[in-house]
């Protein structure tokens, strides 16, 4: 048994040093024509892979069993997340700790901290929405980003042309980009799947280019500067102070979302969504108006992502296309699904995990990105399910005795 | 009209450099459903060793065409290793789960590579010798098309038609065909489906590096970057086509190829790609499962 696991891992490292050979040992230099040979790497990675490959087996193992325990038994486990969320003895004292840490947060931690706590709700804002359209009508949107950078561009030329406040706009943004959504929404009513999944990636890239190219227009890739920060009622702030009322703004608005987010998922329009993504065809012979449910659902998605962009606008204070590209709409697509699809609880944590993580993983320095996606890769399949599994409502029928 | 020609040519080269990592991500598709994000990085991780390679042979001072050959050979071997190893990592574990957690895996690989060769090579541009040599019958004809154009052309076609032969003929062949319509049912006749699914993997970035030391070669530089954007156009390119179908691949990536050729060449370089997905859009709008899928109709 041992010897055999033992023998494994040695195929395992083996082979993994025969993969990375090239690429990690041999660094050739091509200006003075010398060939560098890092012989050490290849020892780290045999080693390395040797370890990690008993690791990999063994936590494999432990999830196929648990797997088939599930099916033995025929009633689904319920996770220890969800066995907390469900239970009121634990979500209402751990409410009460998250808002008074919520509260503290900007007074306690540094200008910085807080920066970072402002972006990471910017996600939640994101995330949420675009839950509405991937995780609950179950429409993959890779462009998410185009209606972020409607709300953004809108916010910006608004106030550089025609001197627009940020309370003003923050309405407007979101009304544009909820049109986006509908125009996006009209041509892919007929679309499924991955076909779907490839023209809102191409509008997402057109509306980036047209920015970056329409100099006239949004004056290219060299972006906007200056944009002024949110007021309050025409307050003189400093930058510190700025910095606490946008974040407490940002609480604001996060709860108002998650608020409105909630309330329509258990909505008629929020039903419907459900119906179709679970079954299209049976959906509509209960009578419901394909049409009219999917760009309600491309609309409502967009105007947070509009939200968020007018925000992010006046928070950062200048902005230009780099800030939306198709990694952006990856990043925020991975928000919702790391966190787990459909649930609003899972998307707020997927959010903090997300943007947080390659925060604190900064002591890895250039390495960070590596271990981002490795992590990427191994939450998905140890719970591809999301940190947060949603589950569906039963039925559950109790035989009294 | 030699202005046309020219685009046209161009286009053509364009869209061949796109079918052969295109061809990839279709057959990929086609047997798992699964949109293999990481495709493109398979593409550089082939050209980065070929570059490797063809450098530590020229200081071995050896023959240009016998580089190119040995290059390219170890390219192949070593894209077809990582593949193999990548399905098994991340998309084996994800079989039976939702589809957007292996898509999710999928970008995490992608960062993974990129990363990774960032971090074990470069983030500079790497200078890729041309090693096409010129050849001397070409000479006529050089204003139109010189010859690692139509180097490609022709690898492009030859590639095309085996794996043409080997879908239609062959044994594994009929295998992948069996897996793609209904795995299970596949898995009950005998077919081995781990088995079709790694030699798709494997046959997918053997194309793929066969295409980066190709591209890598005309276009002259390489960086840990490129997969990313050829992967995107290459995914653009199959479901133009139809995902899943191999004919459909190839001719999605020539008319992608066109398009972008034309628009730049008549209309105006800053919005190539804007045309093209302008184009992509229409096209999707008229025939929902590309050009060459056949929409099937949804059983109730």
């Amino acid at each position: 048994m041992l010897v055999n696991e033992l023998k494994k891992s040695l195929f395992v490292s083996l082979w993994f040093m025969f993969l990375t050979f090239p690429i990690m040992v041999i660094q050739v230099n091509t200006v003075e024509n010398i060939i560098q040979w890092r012989w050490a790497n290849l020892f780290l990675v045999g080693v390395g892979s040797f370890v990690l490959s008993a690791l990999w087996r063994y936590l494999i193992r432990r999830k196929e069993q648990g797997i088939q325990e599930t099916e033995v038994d025929g009633v689904a486990r319920v996770t220890l997340s969800q066995r907390l969320l469900n239970n009121r003895r634990f979500t209402i004292p751990a409410l009460f700790i998250v808002s008074i840490f919520a509260l503290a947060f900007p007074f306690v931690f540094s200008l910085y901290q807080t920066n970072i706590m402002i972006t990471a709700m910017i996600y939640v804002l994101l995330g949420l929405g675009l839950n509405i359209v991937v995780g609950v009508a179950g429409l993959l949107d890779l462009g998410y980003a185009a209606f972020y950078c409607v709300g953004a561009y809108s916010y910006a030329l608004l106030n550089y042309h025609f001197g627009f406040g940020f309370w003003s706009v923050l309405g407007i943004g979101a009304g544009l980009a909820a049109l986006f959504g509908i125009i996006l929404g009209f041509p892919v009513l007929r679309l499924r799947g991955d076909y779907l999944a490839i023209v809102t990636l191409g509008f997402g890239e057109i509306i980036r280019l047209i920015m970056e190219n329409w100099n006239e227009f949004s004056f290219g890739p060299s972006g906007i500067a200056n944009i002024p920060r949110p007021g309050f009622f025409g307050v003189e702030m400093n930058i510190e102070q700025v910095t606490i009322y946008v974040y407490f703004l940002m609480i604001g608005m996060s709860l108002f979302t998650i608020f409105v987010v909630n309330r329509l998922q258990d909505s008629r329009i929020g039903r419907a969504w459900i119906a179709l993504r679970e079954d299209e065809v049976a959906c509509q012979a209960m009578g419901i108006d394909k049409r009219k449910t999917k760009l309600m659902a491309f609309a409502l998605g967009a105007t947070w992502a509009g939200f968020a962009g007018v925000i992010f606008a006046a928070k950062t204070t200048f902005i230009n296309p780099a800030s939306f590209t198709l990694w952006e709409s990856i990043n925020i697509l991975c928000v919702v699904v790391l966190g787990g699809m459909g649930s609003i609880v899972g998307v707020i944590v997927g959010a903090f995990v997300l943007i947080l993580l390659p925060e604190y993983l900064r002591f890895l320095s250039e390495y960070r990105i590596l271990a981002f996606g490795a992590v990427l890769v191994v939450m998905m399949v140890f719970r591809p399910g999301g940190i947060v599994e949603t589950v569906r409502r039963t039925y559950q029928y109790k035989e009294t005795a | 009209m030699e202005y046309f020609f020219e685009l046209f040519l161009g286009g053509l080269t364009r869209g061949s450099i796109y079918a052969l990592i295109a061809l990839g991500y279709t057959m990929v598709y086609g047997i798992v459903q699964l949109i293999n994000f990481a495709h493109g990085e398979i593409y550089m991780i082939g050209a980065f060793t070929a570059l490797i390679v063809i450098s530590v042979l020229t200081m071995l001072g050896w023959n240009q065409i016998a580089i190119l050959l040995i290059a390219a050979g170890v390219a192949v071997v070593y894209s077809s290793a990582y593949g193999y190893t990548m399905e098994k990592i991340a998309y084996k574990p994800l079989r039976k789960a939702p589809r957007l957690s292996a898509l999710i895996s999928a970008i995490g690989m992608s960062l993974f590579l990129q990363n990774y060769v960032l971090l074990a090579q470069t983030s500079d541009f790497m200078p890729f010798p041309g090693l096409i040599p010129d050849f001397e019958f070409m000479e006529p004809y050089a204003h139109i098309i010189g010859s690692p154009e139509l180097v490609i052309l022709i690898t492009t076609a030859i590639v095309m038609v085996l794996l043409t032969i080997m879908i239609k003929f062959s044994k594994i062949g009929k295998a992948m065909r069996a897996t793609a319509q209904d795995r299970d049912m596949a898995m009950l006749v005998g077919v081995n489906v781990n088995w079709v699914i790694s030699m798709t993997f494997i046959i997918g970035s053997a194309t793929a590096a066969i295409g980066g030391v190709l591209i890598a070669s005309h276009i002259g530089q390489v960086n840990f970057y490129i997969g990313f954007i050829a992967g995107i156009k290459a995914f653009v390119a199959a479901v133009l086509g139809g995902i899943g179908s191999i004919p459909g691949a190839v001719l999605g990536s020539l008319v992608l190829g066109w398009t972008e050729s034309f628009f730049t060449g008549y209309i105006s370089s800053d919005y190539e790609d804007v045309f093209a997905f302008i184009f992509l859009v229409l096209i999707l709008i008229f025939r929902p499962a590309g050009i060459l899928g056949r929409s099937t109709a949804e059983k109730v």
